[in-house]
């Protein structure tokens, strides 16, 4: 009878948590893992997940839309209490989403938004990739004060969208500066080894005393760019400034060894909020902002770069 | 032999005249183009940038152009590259020596190469068809061996393959100079580059005069599989990280792009390893053009496309022939023309 007794009221108590947290499923549509941050961003889902408490089901597309589609709707058949989707292409999704209206089940957006209409999904969770670049220079207008600079501009694949956002961001964050200036700008196509290369013909074209700084569309290539620019005899991060953009492990390095100067985060944890979001919907039917954008944070030398490395080296990157 | 150097310089004159071009064309854009300093303990300077940055092509056309003589082509190198790097990335990464990492590299190189050869010669599967097989699957197994991350290693000795230098020379370019050297010595004093275009021109035949044309095949590709491993590892030493998803991305275009530059025939036959180095040079000048032009990114595959375009167009047999038929109609024929007045005089006599 006590064990009884002891049993019914440790699950009165435990109930109103479990009825929060524990009793939700959450299926996940991932596009696949084609770069060290699309891999980090599938650990950080699984650890927030858990973290609350969550069922997360986790389904790899291998970057095709109809294995997410087929994805989505084996989580409507399961009837998953709410659905992620980090959607490989933008259009598309209409009728899947329609799907998982009917069932009335919540739909976030992770990382991309996708062309439909926006009463389809609950929210989307996106970086704002203008946003990152016009950080960027902030940080260099900030850092430069009013002594002139010469910038060169490392850019990702040509025609991309972080290519063309992070570079217009970069010249509104510079904009009004006269001191600043872009006096080169070619693409490293997102990669090391193209970073390299267009980086010592740089350092040739203008001549490695009269660059000043170095803007990079991403880390990699910026990483790229500081074995050139030491092999040409030059210290990166002090007689050449260098900024980019994604916060990935080896640019952290980078900073505490002294050799890169700033890097702004692509953060890979968007299933934090949009989990936020969905728990406070389905408690009491919150309606989150139809927009959630994820922070853009700056890292300098200031901050504790060797241990955020330790720390962010086994997220899969 | 002074006969033989003469009409190797004739062979290549055309590549020489258009890689001239492409260099002039470079100091067009940049006029300190030629100037080269010893910086920081190594040559520095534009035209060393060339030959560094034209090692990995000029690698691959090594082995391609062996292929393409026996009339194959070899789609897979790019992605042996990226297979190559990521196994000497990975050796080195567990502890092993730098030596190891190379040789480990190589004979992955050699594995996909004799895998290749397999399917070209004792299959009979068409070479364009059995080497995409590797193209498509190489990657993924280069990204099975990083496990999908850029793997970094900061082993001294496998950096110097790729961004070290020898006696001041980055080594790269003594390891494709020396390759390539040694290459066309062996295809040219001995009878093997006889053989191999034998088989290139018609394969039945040569087997019926007696040459093992399976085994020829197979060395071949064999041949092909190490450059593009030697290759691979030299990019990943460059930034000392191997990157399987970018490592040779394309770079099996750029390699018969050289080839075919160096004048060489699709069709097999015939064949200079020197043209086609000059032709990976050639590209590389281009890549260059673009880089110090300053123009914006969206016009770099314009500019290549169009240089490459023109250089095709002076290369085609009927330009070739119509600049023959100006030559012979020049002022020289005119000087000529009482000529065959005279001729058939003395064929009386």
């Amino acid at each position: 009878m006590n064990i009884k007794a002891t049993l019914m009221a440790s699950a009165v108590i435990l109930s109103p948590v479990a009825a929060l947290a524990a009793d939700l499923t959450i299926g996940f549509s991932q596009i696949g893992s084609e770069s060290g941050w699309r891999a980090a961003e599938t650990t950080v889902t699984k650890q927030e997940a858990e973290k609350r408490g969550i069922t997360l089901k986790f389904a790899d597309a291998q970057q095709k839309q109809e294995n997410q589609i087929k994805a989505i709707r084996s989580f409507i058949a399961q009837g998953v209490d709410a659905i992620l989707i980090a959607p490989v292409v933008a259009t598309g999704w209409d009728e899947v989403l329609e799907e998982a209206q009917d069932a009335e089940i919540p739909v976030v957006l992770l990382d991309r938004t996708v062309d439909a209409p926006d009463d389809l999904y609950l929210t989307a969770v996106t970086s704002d990739l203008v946003h990152e670049g016009k950080v960027a220079g902030e940080w260099l207008v900030s850092e430069m004060g009013d002594s002139d600079c010469r910038i060169v501009e490392l850019q990702g694949t040509t025609g991309s969208s972080p290519a063309i956002d992070r570079k217009t961001g970069f010249e509104q964050g510079i904009d009004g500066h006269a001191n600043l200036e872009i006096v080169r700008s070619q693409t490293g196509d997102f990669t090391r080894s193209q970073g390299k290369v267009v980086m010592e013909s740089f350092l040739k074209a203008e001549g490695g005393d009269s660059i000043c700084a170095l803007y990079a569309h991403n880390d990699d290539m910026a990483v790229g760019a500081i074995q050139a620019i030491k092999e040409a005899g030059l210290k990166p991060g002090e007689d050449i400034k260098i900024v980019a953009i994604d916060a990935v492990p080896d640019a952290h390095l980078a900073i505490a060894q002294g050799e890169m100067n700033a890097t702004i985060e692509l953060t890979p944890n968007m299933a934090g909020p949009a989990l936020d979001a969905l728990e406070a919907y389905l408690a009491d039917g919150t309606l989150p902002p139809k927009w959630i954008q994820t922070e853009s944070k700056l890292f300098t030398a200031s901050d504790d770069n060797q241990s955020i490395y330790e720390m962010k080296k086994d997220l899969g990157y | 032999m002074a006969s033989t150097t003469t009409s190797t310089f004739r062979r290549i004159l055309p590549q020489l005249v258009i890689l001239g071009c492409a260099l002039m064309l470079n100091v067009l854009v940049f006029p300190d183009f030629f100037r080269i300093e010893f910086q920081n303990g190594r040559l520095f300077g534009n035209l060393i940038d060339v030959l560094n940055r034209g090692a990995p092509v000029a690698l691959l056309s090594i082995g391609m152009t062996l292929v393409i003589a026996t009339r194959g082509i070899d789609l897979s190198v790019g992605a042996v590259m990226a297979i190559a790097g990521a196994t000497a990335a990975s050796l080195v990464v567990e502890g092993h020596g730098w030596v190891t990492a190379l040789l480990g590299a190589l004979a992955v190189g050699a594995i996909c190469g004799a895998w290749n050869g397999l399917l070209v010669a004792i299959l009979r599967i068409q070479p364009i068809v059995a080497t995409l097989v590797l193209m498509v699957a190489g990657r993924g197994i280069a990204q099975l061996i990083t496990e999908g991350t850029i793997l970094t290693f900061l082993n001294p000795g496998l950096i110097r393959l790729g961004a070290g230098t020898i006696m001041g020379v980055p080594t790269p370019i003594i390891l494709w100079i020396v390759l390539g050297a040694f290459a066309a010595f062996a295809v040219r004093r001995t009878a093997l580059g006889l053989l191999i275009e034998s088989i290139g021109v018609n394969q039945a035949s040569s087997r019926l005069a007696g040459i093992n044309a399976r085994v020829l095949l197979i060395s071949v590709y064999l041949v092909s599989g190490l450059c593009a491993a030697l290759a691979g590892v030299i990019v990943a030493a460059d930034i000392k990280g191997a990157d399987a998803n970018n490592a040779g991305l394309w770079l099996e275009l750029d390699a018969i792009l050289a080839v075919v530059i160096g004048g060489n025939s699709l069709l097999g036959g015939r064949f200079s390893i020197v043209a086609s180095l000059l032709g990976a040079l050639i590209i590389q000048s281009v890549n260059s053009v673009i880089l110090l032009s300053g123009m914006p990114p969206e016009f770099n595959l314009v500019i290549k496309a169009l240089l490459i375009l023109a250089i095709l167009v002076i290369q085609s047999p009927k330009v070739g022939h119509a600049v023959y038929m100006l030559r012979a109609a020049g002022p020289k024929a005119f000087d000529t023309r009482p000529a065959p007045a005279a001729r058939p005089q003395k064929e009386q006599s």
